[in-house]
């Protein structure tokens, strides 16, 4: 075979494209079936176990659309979900002001930049589980630093914050914002640079102030990277569980069960309702999937 | 002219202030982490505080190794960072040379594929995913945990991205002269691509590192938990020994923190470039 393959190259056994592409694949291989089996399966399978009700244990069992109806009766749902939204909205805008005041500070041009610059990403590489350790002490309610600053400040009620039921979810907030803003303020760090230094220049001459230049140069200049921030930081928000494990365990009581949360309450503790759970993770994608069709048409508009 | 530089010798001044407060808030945690983790337990909350003890019990970092298997946490954590970060480094970067230099049938739908699963987060197919390894018998296994974190979609968009800024022609070149595709892949692609590959094995040894919610639910035997999970393991265990609880997060912050200190300049690089993760 392989000695008359030569003489007619196109009915070899292989032909030249045929071959290329059995190369192209070989290539593939490794990462895809390891990305189909253990990702591509898994994601499909979640739709289908969204209409199943399944223990684990007894026969599966097709319940067409009852899971959702469960979803609309359900308090603990329906609880984690609004707090969901509460993190979201109160976490998203606070990481924002937070990195970008950080990136406008360390763009200019000072001594030590570079030290700065590291420091403010420790915490984001920093293990969450050591961090959020020393957050639960600084912030403990009765000997806690934090509050013996207050105490001797005169603060008379003292926020009980991880334990108290007002102030654990602005608790699990302050401790996401702080770990994750060095992140963002890299990302914004590079869309300042990419501003053309002529464009203040000529905002100086003509009199702009520095808020004047913030507003009319800086701003609008970042636009596509504050965008994509915003994004990003919205997506992560909705993906929220380790910080509120960490920091509150979904308590005191329900006031910091957020959607993951509740995912995993469902499928892995106590009797595991798998179906019910991948309902939970449906809405979870749903939320997760119109941010990202957003980010498909703004990526439109600014590219 | 003399206003205007008392002006900025002032906005100097203030931007050093806010800096400093910032870097303060930034570090102040690690400074009390570190100083509570050689105290006294009972004088880890004594207001006000001491920054640096007068009497530093350096025993606690003995006494902690006794107290938790910390020693098998650390190599299991070890073992499998090292582990994804190989495979995911070399399947990556092997799969995104086909899809950024090969043509070949059916590259845009398996593109595609990677591509569609983007908008779909971990935390909504883990349940799916965790049914699975468990009819495989995976679960309790460190073998799920390298499944699970080796081939993400992420290292292939890094590295694809990467290389489509390579010119075509040095491919073509080193074809005419008779090198195979792994051997360009080799000797071409790989050497050129060190900038994204480090920051691909930056991303992967810290998320692998501090991963905490796949090991929560995948490893239940105490002698194949990771740093994180023992961790968590040993602050509930020992919930008001504050000052051992201390020392032991420390531990858990030095191998992560040399990783990243060493290879700060891609990490930095990476996020800002590519910003993907998150």
């Amino acid at each position: 075979m392989n000695q008359t393959a030569p003489a007619k190259p196109k009915k070899g056994l292989l032909s030249k494209q045929a071959r290329e592409t059995l190369i192209a694949y070989s290539f593939i291989a490794p990462n895809f079936i390891g990305f189909a089996v253990f990702t591509l399966i898994p994601v499909v399978y979640a739709f289908v176990l969204a209409f199943m009700q399944w223990d684990g244990v007894n026969e599966m069992k097709f319940v067409w659309f009852e899971n959702f109806a469960r979803l609309i009766s359900d308090k603990n749902f329906i609880q984690a979900f609004w707090h969901t939204i509460a993190y979201v909205l109160c976490n998203v805008p606070l990481t924002i002001v937070c990195s970008l005041a950080l990136a406008l500070l360390l763009n200019s041009k000072i001594f030590g930049r570079n030290f700065f610059r590291t420091v403010s990403f420790f915490p984001y590489v920093a293990s969450l589980v050591a961090v959020a350790a020393v957050w639960n002490f600084l912030f403990n309610p009765s000997m806690g630093p934090v509050n013996q600053i207050l105490a001797a400040l005169g603060v008379e009620n003292l926020p009980k914050w991880a334990a108290g039921k007002d102030t654990a979810m602005l608790t699990v907030i302050l401790f996401s914002v702080w770990k994750n803003m060095g992140y963002y303020m890299v990302i914004f760090l590079a869309g300042l640079q990419g501003v053309n230094p002529e464009l203040y220049e000529a905002a100086s001459l003509d009199g702009a102030n520095k808020w004047q230049q913030f507003r009319n140069v800086t701003l609008p200049q970042i636009s596509p990277t504050t965008f994509f921030v915003t994004i990003m930081v919205v997506i992560s928000s909705f993906k929220v569980y380790n910080e509120v494990y960490m920091i509150t365990q979904g308590g005191p009581g329900t006031s910091t069960l957020v959607l993951v949360y509740q995912i995993y309450n469902e499928a892995f503790v106590g009797t595991p309702e798998y179906g019910y759970a991948s309902a939970i993770s449906m809405v979870l994608f749903l939320m997760v999937l119109i941010v990202t069709l957003i980010q498909f048409r703004g990526e439109k508009k600014y590219s | 002219m003399a206003g205007a530089k008392k002006d900025s010798v002032i906005g100097k001044i203030i931007i050093y202030l806010i800096l400093f407060v910032v870097a303060f808030t930034m570090l102040v945690p690690f400074a009390w982490m570190l100083s509570a983790s050689v105290k006294l337990n009972k004088d880890v909350f004594t207001f006000p505080m001491q920054w640096i003890p007068s009497d530093p019990q350096w025993a606690n970092y003995a006494t902690i190794w006794q107290k938790i298997p910390l020693g098998t946490f650390t190599f299991n954590t070890f073992k499998l960072t090292i582990i994804v970060t190989l495979l995911q480094l070399f399947t990556s970067s092997f799969a995104a040379y086909a899809f950024a230099k090969l043509h070949f049938k059916g590259r845009d739908a398996l593109f595609l594929g990677y591509i569609g699963t983007i908008a779909v987060p971990w935390q909504a197919y883990m349940v799916p995913q965790f049914m699975m390894m468990r009819s495989f018998h995976l679960n309790n296994t460190h073998l799920a945990i390298i499944c699970l974190q080796a081939f993400s979609a992420f290292g292939v968009f890094l590295m694809r991205q990467f290389y489509e800024g390579i010119p075509d022609e040095l491919c073509e070149a080193a074809r005419i002269d008779g090198l195979s595709e792994y051997g360009i892949w080799w000797r071409i692609m790989l050497p050129l691509s060190k900038p994204a590959m480090s920051t691909l094995i930056i991303f992967t040894f810290v998320t692998t590192w501090n991963d905490f919610l796949g090991p929560l639910i995948y490893l239940t035997d105490i002698k194949l938990k990771t740093i994180q999970l023992g961790l968590r393991m040993f602050i509930t265990q020992y919930s008001s020994d504050y000052n051992l609880i201390m020392a032991a997060s420390v531990v858990s912050l030095i191998p992560v923190l040399i990783v990243f200190l060493s290879l700060q300049k891609y990490f930095v690089q990476g996020v800002a470039t590519s910003g993907l993760k998150g």
